[in-house]
């Protein structure tokens, strides 16, 4: 979704064009705002914090000689009687997916300034992220009940219980801010704060402009993007 | 090369182009499949390298379409892309490294309480 246009300066496609745009004594991210290139580099930053967490998950998990609580079991959910393994987050990961669409086509529609459209899908997403907080939190006050802890469980392995509550404690905390802040920008949005040339921001002189949904929508995408791989090793492993 | 030159013009041209909605609804459906079938590997109870095999798989195809179409990556100049993708080989080494600390903390551990450190 760049816009490169550089006045006197000739973009080439590829690593060729890299090595132009690295080295051209000039900005490097061509048509990059630079709220986007700061959104991504943040992004990069988390996720080497979540990959520590996941590979001392990992270390944790390889290391022990006791035997790891089987997840499919732990996980398990009754449904009308029957226990179905991992259906309360087979519907959370369904319900991030969805709000992953939703904001994705926010994006689209806030670049065509279509404002009512823009808005009502990031509000659909801010009501999908709430969805998925609400599972969590009660996903995580059942399995206290079951008397898992940081600290021990009873299913197995003692390191179980503080890597989950760790791990998905941390996703469930960038989810909560994130839903946090697409109600405001469902606001935004929805007040006009990027029509007609933008608003103002809060402790900004700097007018607002769509792009700002899709440095939002950065951020929401990769909050779907760990959960990717926190239900692949944490819920499928 | 003449070929993108043109394509950057158009893009001069018209300042509000976007993504057409098919390619999102495209992206949108393929991953509710890749999820499903990620589900159903636990639900067969799928064991030992078809397992991890199909688990990764499905993994890194969700991860890459989110990446290169919902984050737009597909569409940024590599400036911007490689920045971004080297930095996690790092992280992939981290994980060899672990990998082999995680077996011989195992084989320290099982060798001590099965044959003792007097010995």
């Amino acid at each position: 979704m760049s816009d490169p246009k550089i006045d006197g300066f000739e973009l080439k496609p590829g690593f060729r064009g890299m090595a132009s745009d690295t080295g051209s004594d000039q900005t490097m991210f061509k048509g990059v705002h630079w709220g986007k290139a700061m959104m991504w580099i943040f992004l990069l930053s988390d996720t080497f914090v979540f990959s520590c967490f996941l590979i001392s998950y990992m270390k944790g998990r390889g290391s022990t000689p006791a035997e790891w609580p089987n997840p499919s079991e732990v996980f398990a959910l009754d449904a009308f009687g029957v226990p179905v393994p991992l259906l309360l987050i087979a519907l959370m990961t369904f319900v991030l997916i969805t709000s992953s669409g939703t904001m994705a086509l926010a994006v689209k529609y806030g670049y065509e300034k279509n404002r009512k459209m823009c808005g009502w899908l990031v509000l659909a997403t801010a009501v999908g992220g709430l969805t998925f907080v609400g599972m969590q939190a009660y996903e995580w006050s059942k399995l206290i009940h079951e008397g898992v802890r940081p600290w021990g469980n009873p299913f197995g392995a003692a390191q179980f219980g503080s890597f989950f509550f760790m791990i998905t404690g941390f996703h469930g905390f960038h989810v909560s801010i994130g839903v946090i802040f697409l109600f405001i920008y469902a606001y935004k949005v929805f007040a006009g704060h990027y029509e007609n040339g933008g608003k103002r921001g809060w402790f900004t002189t700097m007018k607002g402009d769509y792009v700002e949904i899709e440095i939002l929508g950065l951020y929401w995408h990769f909050v779907d993007l760990v959960w990717v791989f926190i239900f692949a090793f944490f819920y499928l492993w | 090369m003449d070929n993108t030159d043109q394509i950057s013009e158009k893009d001069k041209k018209n300042e509000a182009s976007t993504h057409k909605i098919g390619i999102y609804l495209w992206i949108w459906g393929l991953l509710f499949v890749l999820s499903f079938f990620s589900y159903m590997v636990d639900w067969y109870q799928f064991q030992g390298m078809l397992r991890w095999s199909l688990i990764l798989f499905f993994m890194f195809a969700k991860a890459g379409l989110i990446m290169a179409f919902f984050m737009h990556l597909f569409w940024e100049r590599y400036a911007l892309v490689n920045v971004l993708l080297w930095p996690m080989t790092a992280i992939a080494c981290f994980i060899f490294l672990m990998a082999a600390e995680f077996q011989y903390t195992l084989f320290t551990r099982m060798f001590y309480f099965f044959v003792g450190g007097a010995a």
